[in-house]
């Protein structure tokens, strides 16, 4: 009982809201009877929520910089799907060519944000928010206020396509068993390696029996959500992608000199610079990265829409900034995890859908997300002063 | 009868696992001076918050009795009402409004909700007289050097009718002159009916103008040493607060002085804020291997400018100048490239630019060296743990784990994280600037030592300090700055407090 509550103490906030997610999905199981997990409702959980997580991610790095955010995401959004939708449908290029080009759209404009911000010394909030205007309105130049559509599948195949099954069952989709077991295996050889390697440090280790118990549950999780995904279309495309990200952003915050960097001056700017972090470039390329990520959740987006609207990404900096903090980031920097923002997206997400599914309206859905972002980060807030 | 101003009987004070007071007795006397020492965690800070109210009545056991009559504060607003006033380490001033605003923020010289700003300017005046402060009223208070600011903050206090003034650790950042300004106001005060309670570390002041001297350790009372009666001294005091005699306050070194390693030639540079004042003209200094060179001056001199503009430039505009190493010449264009050329830099102002306070202890001595525990991309997070715990022992700091936030921690273990910090980036020269400022007796001993270490390795230790017998004691080598230039040069032999001091009151009259 004392190693729980010392495992928990280390990262309260993280524990809580992953506690508050698996309340909310068995809530919502119960309410919804059944309907939430169904098969085709992960699927399209997983879909409909990819681009937050997508920016989630990318904001993340944002909020760790001391708590600067980037509003001119959701007019990226819009940007580089409006941009792709005329290279594809009107212009006719190759879809691949204009993914590409999204993407180096989106970091270009991440790059002139990160100009501003780190090298000019204008702040993140009063620069991006220009950029909420600068590239809301582009967006609705170019496409001079009407939609494009529709764009072909090939497109759309990150956002709401499935990887082919190699089987020719029909009810069950062989891939996505197989994924899961790989994906197993993984996380199995991983942890295995990380423990030798703390042994060969002498260090303390948790004992056999919990080890084997973690690896297990996890293990169990990972197959009966692929095992789930396999009786409906399989692994959607743009789950490999979101998994994708989150592995190289978590590596990258969590293990390299330049994820170090990143919350070293989060914590304190000053003491970072006189370590020798040169601070500017982590801000510049805090917001390239923020432009680039917003570029992909533009084509995720625009994919599953199957259209590019001067309206779409509206309001989506606001999703993806409280996915942030209801996943533990600290309003002034330093503090916070890829995965955290992840909960934090999902919850909304499932919060979302499964309101959907009630029947509960718009307008409330939004009511209430406001009401559970105040609620985590007052309840942050408190176990904090508390600590104290 | 005593005419005790102030008792405070069997104060206990716990925190969840920790007893910070135990049972402590502590009488003022009115109008007297009364200094409260004791090493960092002994205890001052929160019999000051039980007394000020911070700490509420019914936190605590004990009693506080005010002016003959038991006080229960809920909070600092009671104490303030009955005429108490504390003035922390850090100021409690708003950078961005002015004087007069300041002085009366919270007691404003308003009638009918709209404030009489003639009448406030005026009473400010008036206040300016008594502690011999010049100033507009009108000036903002981020205009000001420390010294005046811990001024107004005394004026914002006498402003409330205060009786017993508080004031923790008031010279900590000023220099000599302002102290000595300080300390006299504190004695004209008392002559004025005004009872002061001062927290110090710097005990030479506290023998000056203290009339009685209660030490505190580990949460306990340990004696009160009176004048007249008892011996006051130095030693005696630190008798008192380390629980033993600390014969030799400076480590013992064998001096093995090498060639001149590190030079810095003909240097100058601009105010960034102000690119035409030159705030560093024509310097020239040399740093033998093995050597504790010292730069003394007042504040202002220029010490800390010249320090940061030689550590890759992070400070200064248009800076010119040679930098030699090894008879190399040396360009340090940023931070990362002085780092990586052995010439670091420890910060005076630990907290905000030194150390990244909710951050852990490894994390924060591996931050300058990433570089070296990095294999295939990755930083080792397991080297760096056997990295942090090999600097933990050889220095001594004092934490539960390394993964401890470095916040958590006093002030002398801090310190040893930022020395751990550049001690594993393997630097040639350190620049230390106020290595031991807000320490303790007994950890600046620790400190000392570990600086004699480095010099001892044939490292160049370049220090800044304006404790005059911290100079004194630790340097072979003096140099004296004064309004950006290096103004006298002296070995250890010729140096005393005298000597440099009148070198920089020479230095003043050339100028003018």
């Amino acid at each position: 009982m004392k190693r729980v509550s010392k495992l928990f103490k280390g990262n309260i906030r993280q524990y809580a809201m992953l506690i508050a997610l698996v309340f909310v999905v068995v809530l919502f199981q119960f309410l919804t009877e059944g309907i939430l997990l169904k098969p085709i409702n992960i699927s399209n959980l997983i879909q409909q929520n990819a681009y937050v997580l997508i920016l989630a991610t990318g904001m993340l790095l944002c909020i760790l910089t001391c708590g600067n955010v980037d509003l001119a995401i959701g007019s990226i959004v819009g940007l580089v799907g409006a941009i792709t939708a005329i290279m594809v449908v009107t212009w006719g290029l190759p879809v691949w060519l204009a993914i590409l080009a999204g993407l180096a759209i989106g970091l270009v404009i991440g790059a002139w944000q990160g100009f501003w911000i780190a090298y000019v010394g204008i702040p993140a909030f009063i620069t991006t928010l220009a950029g909420m205007l600068i590239f809301r309105g582009l967006t609705m130049v170019i496409l001079n206020g009407k939609s494009i559509a529709p764009l072909p599948e090939t497109y759309s195949f990150i956002s709401a396509g499935f990887l082919p099954d190699f089987s020719g069952y029909d009810h069950i989709n062989i891939l996505a068993v197989l994924l899961g077991i790989v994906g197993s295996i993984i996380f199995i050889i991983g942890e295995i390696l990380d423990r030798n390697n703390k042994k060969k440090y002498n260090f303390e280790v948790s004992s056999t029996t919990t080890f084997a118990i973690k690896i297990i549950a996890v293990c169990v999780v990972i197959n009966a959500f692929t095992y789930s995904l396999a009786l409906y279309k399989g692994i959607p495309a743009v789950l490999i992608l979101v998994i994708l990200l989150v592995i190289i952003y978590t590596f990258i915050t969590q293990k390299t000199i330049a994820g170090r960097h990143i919350y070293a001056y989060g914590g304190n700017p000053k003491a970072a610079e006189l370590s020798g972090v040169n601070t500017k470039k982590v801000l510049f390329w805090v917001y390239a990265n923020m432009g680039m990520m917003s570029g992909i959740a533009g084509i995720v987006f625009t994919g599953r829409l199957g259209s590019a609207t001067p309206k779409a990404g509206f309001g989506f900096e606001l999703d993806a900034i409280g996915a942030c903090f209801i996943g533990g980031a600290s309003t002034t920097g330093g503090i916070g995890t890829v995965v955290g923002a992840i909960i934090g997206g999902l919850l909304m997400g499932v919060l979302n859908n499964g309101m959907s599914i009630l029947g509960v309206s718009i307008d409330w859905q939004q009511a209430i997300k406001g009401f559970v972002l105040l609620f985590a980060v007052a309840f942050d807030v408190y176990s904090k002063s508390r600590s104290k | 009868m005593i005419d005790y101003i102030l008792e405070m009987k069997d104060i206990t004070k716990t925190f969840p696992g920790v007893k910070a007071l135990s049972e402590v007795n502590f009488k003022v006397k009115r109008d007297h001076i009364h200094a409260l020492v004791g090493e960092n965690g002994a205890g001052k800070s929160t019999l000051m918050k039980v007394l000020s109210g911070i700490y509420a009545h019914g936190s605590y056991e004990g009693d506080i009795i005010f002016e003959g009559e038991v006080c229960k504060f809920s909070d600092i607003k009671a104490s303030e009402a009955k005429g108490i006033a504390i003035i922390h380490q850090e100021l409690a001033l708003i950078p961005t409004l002015s004087i007069a605003e300041n002085v009366f923020l919270g007691n404003e010289q308003a009638k009918n909700g709209i404030i009489d700003w003639d009448k406030t300017k005026l009473k400010t005046i008036e206040m300016f007289k008594k502690v011999e402060l010049h100033e507009n009223p009108n000036t903002l208070v981020k205009d000001i050097g420390m010294g005046k600011q811990q001024l107004v903050e005394i004026i914002k206090a006498l402003s409330k009718d205060v009786k017993l003034l508080i004031l923790d650790e008031p010279t900590a950042a000023l220099n000599e002159h302002d102290s000595e300004h300080l300390l006299d106001l504190l004695v004209d005060l008392k002559n004025h009916g005004i009872t002061s309670i001062i927290i110090s570390h710097k005990l030479n002041e506290v023998t000056a103008v203290a009339d009685e001297i209660t030490i505190i350790r580990d949460g306990m009372t340990i004696e009160t040493l009176v004048k007249g009666q008892d011996e006051i001294t130095e030693q005696r005091i630190i008798k008192g607060m380390v629980g033993r005699e600390l014969t030799n306050r400076f480590p013992k070194r064998e001096h093995t002085i090498g060639e001149v390693f590190f030079e810095v030639k003909e240097w100058n540079a601009f105010d960034p804020l102000n690119n035409s004042k030159q705030t560093l003209k024509n310097i020239d200094i040399k740093l033998r291997r093995g050597e504790v060179v010292g730069i003394s001056g007042l504040m202002g001199a220029g010490r800390t400018e010249l320090a940061m503009s030689i550590f890759g430039k992070a400070y200064g505009h248009n800076i010119s100048g040679r930098l030699l190493k090894n008879g190399q010449e040396l360009s340090l264009k940023n931070i990362p490239e002085a780092i990586r050329n052995g010439v670091v830099y420890a910060t005076e102002d630990r907290k905000h630019a030194g150390l990244i306070l909710n951050d852990d202890v490894k994390r924060n001595i591996s931050l300058a060296s990433l570089k070296k525990l990095e294999k295939n991309l990755v930083v080792d997070a397991n080297k760096e743990i056997v990295v942090a715990e090999e600097y933990r022992t050889k220095l001594n700091i004092k934490t539960p784990n390394i993964l401890q936030k470095v916040g958590n921690l006093s002030g002398g273990n801090q310190q040893k994280v930022v020395f751990s910090k550049w001690i594993y980036a393997d630097p040639d020269v350190l620049i230390l600037d106020e290595p031991t400022r807000g320490i303790d007796v007994g950890a600046k001993y620790e400190i000392y030592t570990i600086i004699n270490e480095l010099a001892g390795q044939g490292k160049c230790v370049l220090m800044i300090s304006s404790e005059l017998p911290e100079i004194l004691g630790m340097c072979d080598r003096i140099y004296i700055m004064n309004e950006g230039r290096i103004v006298g040069e002296m070995t250890s032999e010729e140096a005393c407090q005298e000597s440099i001091m009148h070198c920089i009151m020479e230095s003043n009259k050339e100028v003018s």
